[in-house]
């Protein structure tokens, strides 16, 4: 790995203060360095930072669930990694122009991880430098304690994707937040939605009603104000005890950290050492997180951006056409499968068009009548500056869920693929599922990166209670039992959880029942859902239906 | 358009290429083969399957699955700790690619491990609905606008049994790779120490040598004898007066050191025989399971006990032959009925003729779907009871059929009868499974079965 030649270096001095000029805003320091292959087999199990921590299955090739794999999206291997000064990677043989394009990609990367709010808690240090110190940290303790840091690393890392990352994204107060005191949060919250089932004309007479109070000294207001309610609901002290009982124990906290905390394995003088390797591995999965979670806008808007400054940029005319060829391969949208520099692309364009004829507007939605649409036109000068505040505060599902529309889907002739099996011709069929905006977008939503919601307690003699929060997809059912047993030997005694899957077996019955010859069973018998208890004990996993 | 479909469309190795010029150096092997892997894997790509690196820069985020392996004895050795904690085994042996139709494929074990975690996922196959992707173009709803085989990943690897490729005799070098591998999980039972006239240039090194005077681990014991023996001789000991260890006399020769010395090794040997039912319900999936597993055994032996081991190899339908390489073995091509006995028969008859059991450990490796003409299966038992004497393991692989879905087979059932299995437990292994459900790791689940 050596940096890039002082020719390479000053052509790219230029990109940057193109970009620049065109509104991009980025730390002016900046690395590039030239990597081989053999760079390339350390960098990427180390996801290109290369000063991450060594683990020994990095020298494996990590399969994430063999035909599967397509569902556990993984850390992003980006060519420009999000350090400070941003540290990007090339090829040694690549011809000048083609240098130039992909340093403008690279700004508009660098752009984006230093302007957009979900990388904001990255912003404030240099992650290679205190990776580096966390790399020495954990080479030093393997050295005390041999290949037990492996085993907590990699239990760790089991349930990294856990991580509480929108939470730490609003610790610190950088986002406004009403801050209430917890009686009456859970009134307004969950009392009155949830139990009340109040209506919104209820909901809003409340709120004046507690705001109409002029009391200073929140005690007394507080009384004041649950006063009246106490009358008629005499049963909500008796809820929101309860309420706070079942929630104060993982209030704020992920898994990864209530372990630390809790665990009494973890907890005591000869194992506090493990502590050091779970925060570590929790820092790293926090510092990707903002990564995968805004894959398409990031590729997009430095798609977006190397488009628009290489034709702009005058040094490398002639060019034209074979950097053509290489953006089309990058930013088409292919016949089937999802490319996010595509799509990512095509909607930042969209949208900047959509807002430049002031088309982002209320005035513009409520048009039913398609000719009107089309003819609406009210020039507002906006689009670019609109587009920059999407990418300050929009992550991959705020930007999709919002900026899908029949319009776009219409315009892009995009559409859901469906897959059919063809008996007679022992073939799967692509077929056109829908070209309806809904669906488009409840596809894409579907393949983005969500980890699961997990719960948890602790019950019984010191049971770790954990519960899924069921949302249409159950767990991946052959990895449950080795994660359980190493969340098991974090916390150092029995580990349950609670979840939902298929009823297999009941949906065979019912199949049989119904006389569905075997082969059509699963096309006849609707899902039937069961929920189930796994149990860790002694590094021994049961289930049982519950 | 059909065509377009078949291939992974866009995939980041088409995209990888990033000048005219270079496209061909670009798409290395290795390159090409994790595009076949992915294309068996999944047909088209997601959002996170794009990534900067491959579409952007044109370098390859991972390397050859082969080149990955800094050390793969280093990482098996850490694997098999695991066991030893009390914790599963992480590592997971890749596919064994089998010689394709033009001959060209090699065979490689890919070590792979998954990062298991909690993820969500739909199990379609269940829930009645094929996953559904992106795409773009022309096309009304409900219109079919492409297809791809049903199981990519069954073409090329052939059927086993006779229709392998003929181009390449090579199985040894390839198997030896194999067997690297496939050592770190088994190990021959029951291995007796006979005959042992091999000398092996094989050498360990042990701390066994003495010498006097200097060394690197003083002998206490030893040097405490010769302490004794040296006052004798000075007559500061005497017979019957009490020993008065003060007086006696301590000189550097009489330290007696362990040193490194260098031990050759014996080690035991053996004959395996491999015995496969060729006959003509073996066509197709029960065949390919009992030669996968055969290979798998082979290659091991050939790795781990490479001078010590004589293969020899039968096949039998209604009559038994001796063919004289894995090769011919592995490639013969299916016949008429079946008669266990006869195959027993003939090692009976190979072993008692050429006296291997009182030199050799005798293995025997029996493949069959289960079905046998005689269904008492009298003579089979007979020779299988002569066996018992001199075997030191005796594992049969019944394939069944998927026809023969209810009942066990003809063989299981006389073999039970038999209570052979009983009665020697340390010689018979047996192990039963449906053909069509072998996996690989159903397969070396059998063969740990086996030779446990």
């Amino acid at each position: 790995m050596e940096l890039v030649s002082q020719h390479i270096k000053s052509i790219m001095e230029g990109c940057k203060e193109r970009a620049l000029d065109a509104g991009l805003r980025f730390d002016k320091e900046t690395l590039e360095y030239i990597v081989t292959n053999t760079d390339m087999l350390e960098l990427s199990p180390k996801n290109m930072i290369p000063t991450l921590y060594d683990y020994w299955l990095q020298d494996i090739q990590v399969l994430h669930g063999k035909g599967e794999y397509e569902y556990f999206p993984n850390n992003p291997y980006e060519t420009v990694i999000n350090t400070r000064p941003a540290i990007s990677f090339y090829n040694d043989n690549n011809p000048d122009w083609l240098n130039v394009m992909i340093f403008y990609h690279v700004l508009g990367h660098i752009d984006f991880f230093q302007n957009n709010r979900f990388f904001e808690k990255t912003w404030d240090y240099d992650f290679k430098q205190k990776a580096l110190t966390e790399k020495r940290m954990m080479a030093r303790l393997y050295s005390q304690k041999g290949r037990k840091v492996d085993y907590i690393i990699e239990f760790a890392r089991g349930i990294d994707n856990l991580c509480g990352y929108f939470d730490s994204l609003s610790e610190g107060g950088n986002f406004d937040a009403l801050n209430l005191p917890p009686r009456v949060a859970y009134y307004f919250n969950i009392f009155l939605q949830s139990v009340k089932s109040a209506g919104m004309k209820m909901f809003l007479e409340e709120v004046e009603r507690y705001d109409a109070i002029a009391e200073k000294d929140e005690k007394i207001k507080e009384d004041l104000f649950f006063n009246k309610i106490l009358l008629t609901n005499p049963e909500f002290e008796e809820y929101f005890n309860k309420y706070t009982a079942e929630h104060t124990v993982s209030s704020k906290r992920d898994l990864l950290q209530f372990i630390m905390d809790e665990s009494k394995m973890i907890n005591t003088a000869e194992n506090s050492w493990m502590k050091t390797v779970i925060e570590i591995v929790r820092d790293t999965s926090l510092y990707f997180s903002p990564q995968i979670r805004t894959k398409t806008m990031n590729e997009g808007w430095a798609s977006y951006w190397h488009e628009k400054l290489f034709m702009q940029d005058d040094r490398i005319k002639g060019h034209e056409v074979a950097f053509a060829r290489i953006n089309a391969k990058v930013t088409s949208v292919s016949r089937v499968g999802l490319n996010p520099y595509a799509i990512g692309w095509r909607l930042f364009m969209f949208i900047e068009e959509m807002a430049e004829q002031g088309k982002i507007s209320f005035e513009y939605n409520r048009i039913d009548d398609m000719k009107s649409r089309k003819e609406f036109a009210k020039p507002t000068g906006k689009g670019k500056d609109f587009i920059f505040s999407v990418r300050e505060n929009f992550c991959d599902f705020t930007f999709l869920n919002r900026f899908i529309t029949q319009d776009f889907v219409d315009k892009h002739k995009l559409m859901v693929v469906g897959q059919q099996v063809n008996q007679q011709r022992n073939t799967i069929e692509y077929f056109v599922k829908s070209r309806k905006a809904e669906d488009y977008k409840s596809m894409i939503i579907d393949s983005l990166y969500h980890p699961p919601k997990i719960q948890f307690s602790v019950t019984g003699e010191n049971v770790l209670h954990l519960e899924h929060s069921f949302e249409g997809k159950e767990l991946y059912r052959e990895y449950i039992s080795n994660t359980l047993i190493g969340i098991e030997f974090l916390w150092g005694n029995t580990v349950e959880l609670e979840t939902i899957e298929l009823d297999l077996d009941e949906m065979k019955k019912q199949g049989q029942k119904s006389g569905a010859a075997q082969k059509d069973v699963k096309e006849q018998v609707k899902p039937v859902y069961a929920k189930v208890l796994y149990t860790s004990k002694y590094k021994k996993i049961t289930k049982r239906k519950i | 358009m059909q065509d377009n479909i078949g291939k992974p469309e866009g995939s980041s190795f088409q995209l990888s290429s990033t000048t005219d010029d270079k496209e061909s150096s670009i798409m290395n092997d290795s390159d090409i083969m994790e595009a076949q892997k992915r294309c068996i894997l999944r047909p088209f790509l997601s959002f996170y399957d794009y990534q900067d690196i491959n579409v952007i820069t044109g370098l390859s985020p991972f390397g050859s699955a082969t080149s990955r392996i800094f050390d793969l004895d280093r990482l098996l050795e850490k694997d098999k700790l695991r066991e030893k904690d009390g914790f599963p085994r992480k590592i997971k042996l890749g596919k064994l690619i089998k010689p394709a139709k033009n001959g060209t494929d090699k065979t490689i074990i890919i070590p792979s491990a998954t990062e298991e975690k909690f993820y969500h996922w739909m199990r379609e196959q269940d829930v009645g609905e094929g996953k559904s992707t992106g795409g773009s173009g022309e096309g009304d709803e409900g219109e079919v606008i492409g297809e791809r085989q049903l199981r990519p990943d069954d073409e090329g690897e052939g059927e086993g049994a006779g229709k392998g490729g003929a181009g390449d005799h090579g199985m040894g070098a390839d198997a030896y790779e194999v067997g690297r591998v496939l050592t770190e999980q088994f190990e021959l039972p029951n291995i007796k120490e006979k005959g042992k006239k091999t000398s092996l240039t094989k050498y360990t090194y042990d701390m066994s040598d003495k010498n006097r005077g200097h060394g690197q681990i003083i002998d206490k014991k030893a040097t405490l004898k010769r302490v004794v023996k040296s006052n004798l001789a000075l007559g500061n000991i005497t017979g019957k007066a009490e020993i008065d260890s003060t007086k006696m006399i301590i000189t550097p020769g009489d330290r007696i050191y362990r040193i490194l010395s260098r031990e050759r090794d014996y080690e035991s040997q053996a004959v395996v025989f491999f015995v496969r039912d060729y006959s003509g319900s073996m066509m197709g999936k029960p065949t390919e399971a009992i030669v996968s597993q055969h290979v798998y055994i082979n290659s091991w032996l050939v790795f781990q006990y490479n001078r010590q081991i004589k293969s020899r190899f039968i096949l039998h339908d209604t009559e038994a032959i001796e063919v004289p390489d894995f090769y011919t073995y592995y490639n013969k091509a299916v016949a008429g009925g079946t008669d266990v006995a006869c195959a027993y028969a003939l090692i009976n008859k190979i072993i008692e003729d050429e006296n291997i059991a009182r030199n050799y450990n005798v293995y025997i490796f029996h493949g069959t779907d289960g079905d046998d003409f005689d269904s008492s299966g009298t003579a089979a038992i007979n020779e299988l009871v002569k066996m018992k004497s001199f075997a030191s393991r005796i594992g049969i692989t019944i394939a069944e059929n998927s026809y023969n879905s209810k009942n066990k087979t003809v063989v299981e059932n006389y073999l039970r009868k038999s209570k052979l299995l009983e009665t020697a437990p340390d010689v018979f292994h047996l192990d039963s499974f449906r053909a069509d459900e072998a996996d690989e790791e159903r397969i070396i689940k059998s063969i740990k079965i086996l030779i446990s």
